[in-house]
């Protein structure tokens, strides 16, 4: 089975079964909500193959495909995956067949619906698994869109503006980026290709990685975001459908992400090196500044969306200080932020099916009418701000970890984030939850059913699992979060023994030959 | 007096003759033809007409020579031109014919109009004399002057088509003084060297960098003629009226056709002839181009109507393709190829879809009248999805190929600097694309959009560029390979 082609069957799949849904009646219901699931299953399923067939001691890429696309111009379909793009796409795979699920009380336009979301599913996926800079940036630009038609169409009031704003934040970003990979593309000495793989270690002066780093880091620093490029955010998550919300927050931001990961830094590692305070003050201005504009929010779901800009602001924080444990932590984090603040999406989702409210003054006393749900808020709430035992905490202590070791005092602020953290929170179920319900609708509401409980209990359970038990997730993830580390922290591209060492660092191993014929 | 009559090989021009030849055959056949009756052949004559063009024109690839007194090039890059410049008219036709047959237009007169000015264009792509350049801008400009008010019952059409003649016939003016200062300047107006004499190319080789000044004037004169034609700002102002007046079927056409013969001509021309002489126009076309790329963009974004808004996202697209040419290298010429063979094709398709909804006398030509055209007609409005997206520049279509290839090959030649300006500018751009596909998708329709009379030609003109955009931006190795094939040129 270890031949089997787990990586691209799982990355087209959904766009099949795109197809298949787009086959099916549009006004059958029923046939188009399980296809869809079933698609998604499957592809988590097939996923699982990739995280056994994963050889955590290999360095390099793993379980790729290298074919030429256009020969001419160097450009090549190959992916391939690490231990922090594994995680990245186990996390997809994992949250969209609950994604799916949380769609259950979309009624109207059912096709498109889970046509876009099918390809969104594909265009996320690629972005982890492309290692061919071309490759990458369409698949980059292709999640765009099907998330551009789930908020302009299925989206509360305000959607239009939001789904405008967000593509036209996006493109300004991924733009900025396609110049830089052309220049990369037409300056790397070695002959024109665009393989990931064979760039790293291009001796670019410090002035040109300068500008070139700035590029890439306009398009992840509009898609994780970074203060001050977040402000299309609240509005993207506040007006997305439940199930576009999540996926844009626990999968869409991490996009950002890994792309400082895997492209920005190892590329150009001088520049990241010299922006690092830069990146540091934007991520914890972010963390502070997200968490108290969350606190003032009088819409629940505006809050969570705030939440995210400070927890991306520490998983950032985490990725540039240049220590292993910060990057590791910074890494979970993703994994902890996808699923706790998913999680959150999908009961604010719920609460507005209930009463097709958002605003935190429409409810109250609902521990009393629903406590499943108040149990289950509690829970994620719990993780969400790093209570011990659960997951957020691991990945959030590991960062300051980090941070503490490279920066000591920088750690302050930060941790001032996890207090605000807890009150926005704890103030939000307080209000929500507890006391009497003083309007009639709160007091009779329906407590979750089976279908919410079984799209919920996958996530709680992992999250324990990575609160009480987080060695395998980041036995994976250690080996490639030091080789990201060991770059920021001394890789240089600017002497030719650096630029050589830079590359063994992280495709390990004898290079592919890129430019043989096929 | 000894007279040595030049020796005529009329195959050289062997694809325009076959349609000027099927243009005066309709002329003839339809005088024929009893009042009233069903006039489908002449659809198909005007077809078999491209169809022999492109036959002819695919025979000279490989080719590589002048004929006709030097004036007439024959080479790969006339080639891929003339071709694809015959597949534009060969949609424009069978998308005119539902047109024609819902507006009770002359059949006849307009396939006529439109093989003379594809005749035009194809001969502006192999012209290797500035002579030669000005008549078959004259050929194709005097067919679309009448083209563009052929709605002779609308007053749109004949103001647009007053309009687009008294500038057009301006800019032919300034043109035509760039030729004789160039001939002032050079004693020639041949492009290349051979035959006695030493040609423009020749010229700027031999003589000392300081006689130039009367040339570099020239070609400013010409860069006003040519700006004119491609719908370049300063020279953009008649494009709004005149897509917007003209048939919709022609506007597309024009889009296409019009756009690529006349960078066509200004590569073999600039990138080529007056290579030695880019000092020079560099600046001038690179200001030009800035400011057309961003002009076209910022002045789309208010636009109602869906016909001026595709005339201001045509001229922000001549200045994205100016940048292939400023580029002035082996990719960039390929790169404008490719953008302008694809652009062509979506733009068409663009238009396709906006004549079969215009409706009779072309009312339903506002962004309102798009609202939800998605719940009435969802393959249409998913085929003029995809244009949008080509014509934003979005991965997976033809048109993100097209920006990719010129703007990787201005960052080539050291301009990233024009690449960046031009990112931006495709940002204000895709702005107004999004706004199409928010009416078509996120507005519901409130007054039922009026059933638009679609024959099955108008609609597979449609089905066919979108699989064009599709597909050329998935397989684009073969006609980049094709496109880099082609600049090949007689030098």
């Amino acid at each position: 089975m270890s031949n089997f082609p787990f990586l691209d069957v799982v990355i087209f799949l959904p766009l099949a079964g795109a197809f298949a849904v787009g086959l099916i009646p549009r006004d059958n219901d029923g046939a188009l909500r399980w296809t869809a699931f079933a698609v998604t299953l499957v592809t988590f399923v097939v996923s699982l193959g990739l995280l056994l067939n994963f050889d955590s001691d290999a360095a390099g890429f793993q379980l790729g495909t290298d074919v030429r696309w256009v020969k001419d111009w160097g450009v090549g379909y190959i992916t391939g995956i690490d231990g922090i793009s594994l995680w990245m796409i186990m996390l997809t795979t994992f949250l969209m067949p609950l994604a799916v699920l949380a769609s259950w009380t979309i009624t109207t336009r059912l096709k498109p619906y889970f046509v876009f979301l099918l390809a969104l599913e594909t265009g996320m996926l690629g972005v982890f698994s492309a290692l061919d800079l071309f490759l990458f940036y369409v698949f980059w630009e292709v999640a765009l869109i099907p998330m551009y038609f789930l908020i302009g169409m299925w989206g509360y009031a305000n959607r239009i503006y939001a789904a405008v704003k967000f593509f036209l934040f996006t493109v300004l970003g991924s733009l900025l980026m396609l110049v830089a990979i052309l220049f990369v593309y037409f300056n790397a000495g070695e002959g024109a290709t665009f393989d990931y793989r064979a760039l790293l270690g291009t001796p670019f002066s410090p002035e040109v990685q300068r500008l070139l780093f700035l590029g890439f880091f306009a398009a992840f620093a509009v898609k994780v975001p970074l203060v001050p490029l977040h402000t299309w955010l609240p509005d993207a998550h506040t007006e997305a459908p439940t199930a576009g919300s999540v996926m844009l927050a626990a999968v869409m931001l991490k996009m950002g992400a890994y792309g400082l990961l895997r492209f920005a830094i190892p590329l150009f590692p001088d520049a990241a090196r010299e922006f690092v305070p830069l990146v540091m003050t934007l991520a914890i201005i972010g963390i502070l500044y997200g968490a108290a504009v969350a606190v003032m929010q009088k819409d629940l779901k505006r809050l969570v969306a705030y939440s995210s800009v400070a927890h991306l602001g520490f998983v950032v924080l985490g990725m540039f200080v240049g220590t292993v444990e910060g990057m590791s932590g910074g890494i979970l984090q993703m994994i902890n932020h996808g699923l706790s603040t998913g999680a959150l999406f999908l009961l604010v989702g719920a609460l507005y099916d209930r009463r097709h409210s958002r605003l935190i003054a429409d409810f109250g006393g609902l521990s009393k009418s629903v406590p499943v749900l108040a149990g289950i808020f509690l829970f994620v709430a719990l993780s969400s701000l790093g209570l011990p035992g659960l997951n957020g905490f691991v990945g959030e202590f590991l960062i300051l970890l980090g941070t503490w070791t490279a920066y000591r005092w920088w750690v302050v602020p930060a941790a001032f984030g996890i207090v605000l953290a807890a009150i926005y929170l704890l103030w939000a179920y307080q209000r929500v939850f507890h006391g009497e319900p003083v309007i009639e609708e709160n007091r009779v509401m329906i407590d979750l059913n089976l279908r919410e409980v079984s799209m919920l209990a996958p996530i709680m359970a992992l999250i324990v699992l990575i609160g009480v038990y987080p060695k395998p997730f980041l036995d994976t993830i250690e080996p490639a979060a030091e080789r990201t580390a060991q770059v920021l922290k001394e890789g240089s591209v600017a002497s030719r023994d650096g630029a050589q060492q830079l590359r063994r660092h992280i495709v390990a191993g004898p290079l592919v030959p890129v430019l043989e014929e096929d | 007096m000894e007279f040595e009559a030049p020796a005529v090989q009329l195959g050289a021009i062997g694809p325009e003759i076959a349609l000027v030849t099927t243009a005066l055959l309709l002329l003839i056949v339809d005088a024929f033809i009893p009042e009233g009756e069903e006039r489908w052949y002449l659809a198909v004559l005007a077809t078999i007409g491209f169809g022999v063009a492109i036959i002819l024109a695919a025979n000279q690839w490989g080719e590589r020579e002048l004929q006709l007194a030097r004036m007439v090039a024959v080479d790969n890059f006339a080639t891929f031109v003339k071709t694809s410049v015959a597949v534009f008219a060969v949609l424009t036709v069978w998308l005119s014919r539902d047109y024609l047959k819902r507006s009770e237009d002359e059949e006849s007169e307009f396939y006529a109009l439109l093989l003379f000015a594809a005749a035009g264009m194809m001969l502006m792509a192999s012209a290797a004399d500035l002579i030669m350049v000005f008549l078959a801008l004259e050929i194709f400009s005097i067919s679309l002057y009448v083209l563009v008010g052929f709605r002779r019952r609308s007053l749109a059409s004949q103001e647009s088509a007053m309009k687009y003649f008294l500038l057009g016939a301006f800019s032919s003016a300034f043109f035509l003084m760039g030729i004789a200062l160039v001939y002032g300047a050079t004693g020639t107006t041949n492009f290349y060297p051979g035959g006695g004499g030493e040609g423009i190319a020749g010229y700027l080789v031999s003589s000392a960098a300081s006689d130039v000044d009367l040339l570099v004037l020239g070609v400013g004169l010409l860069i006003v003629g040519l700006g004119f034609k491609i719908a370049a700002v300063p020279f953009h102002m008649w494009t709004p009226d005149a897509y917007q007046g003209a048939p919709s079927p022609i506007t597309g056409f024009m889009a296409a056709g019009t756009k690529f013969a006349a960078v066509a001509t200004m590569l073999r021309l600039f990138v080529v002839v007056l290579y030695p002489l880019r000092a020079d126009w560099r600046p001038i076309l690179i200001a030009v181009a800035i400011a057309t790329m961003l002009l076209g963009s910022v002045l789309a974004v208010i636009q109602e109507d869906v016909k001026r808004l595709l005339a201001y996202s045509s001229i922000a697209h001549a200045g994205f393709v100016l940048t292939g040419l400023i580029a002035a290298n082996d990719r960039g010429l390929s790169g404008s190829l490719f953008y302008l063979a694809t652009y062509g094709l979506t733009v068409l398709g663009a238009f396709a879809v906006v004549t079969v909804l215009a409706g009779r006398k072309e009312r339903n030509v506002t962004l309102a009248s798009y609202r939800g055209l998605f719940y009435e007609r969802p393959l249409l409005a998913g085929a003029l999805t995809l244009f949008m997206l080509s014509l934003a520049g979005v991965p997976l279509t033809s048109g993100f190929v097209g920006k990719f290839l010129v703007f990787g090959a201005a960052i080539q030649a050291g301009y990233w600097w024009l690449a960046v300006i031009g990112m931006l500018a495709s940002v204000i751009a895709t702005f107004f694309y999004l706004r199409v596909l928010v009416v078509m998708y996120m507005q519901e329709d409130d007054r039922g959009l009026q059933p638009a009379i679609t024959g099955r030609l108008a609609n597979s003109v449609v089905g066919l560029t979108a699989a064009a955009t599709l597909v050329l931006g998935i397989v684009w190795g073969p006609l980049i390979d094709l496109a880099e094939r082609a600049t090949v040129f007689f030098a």
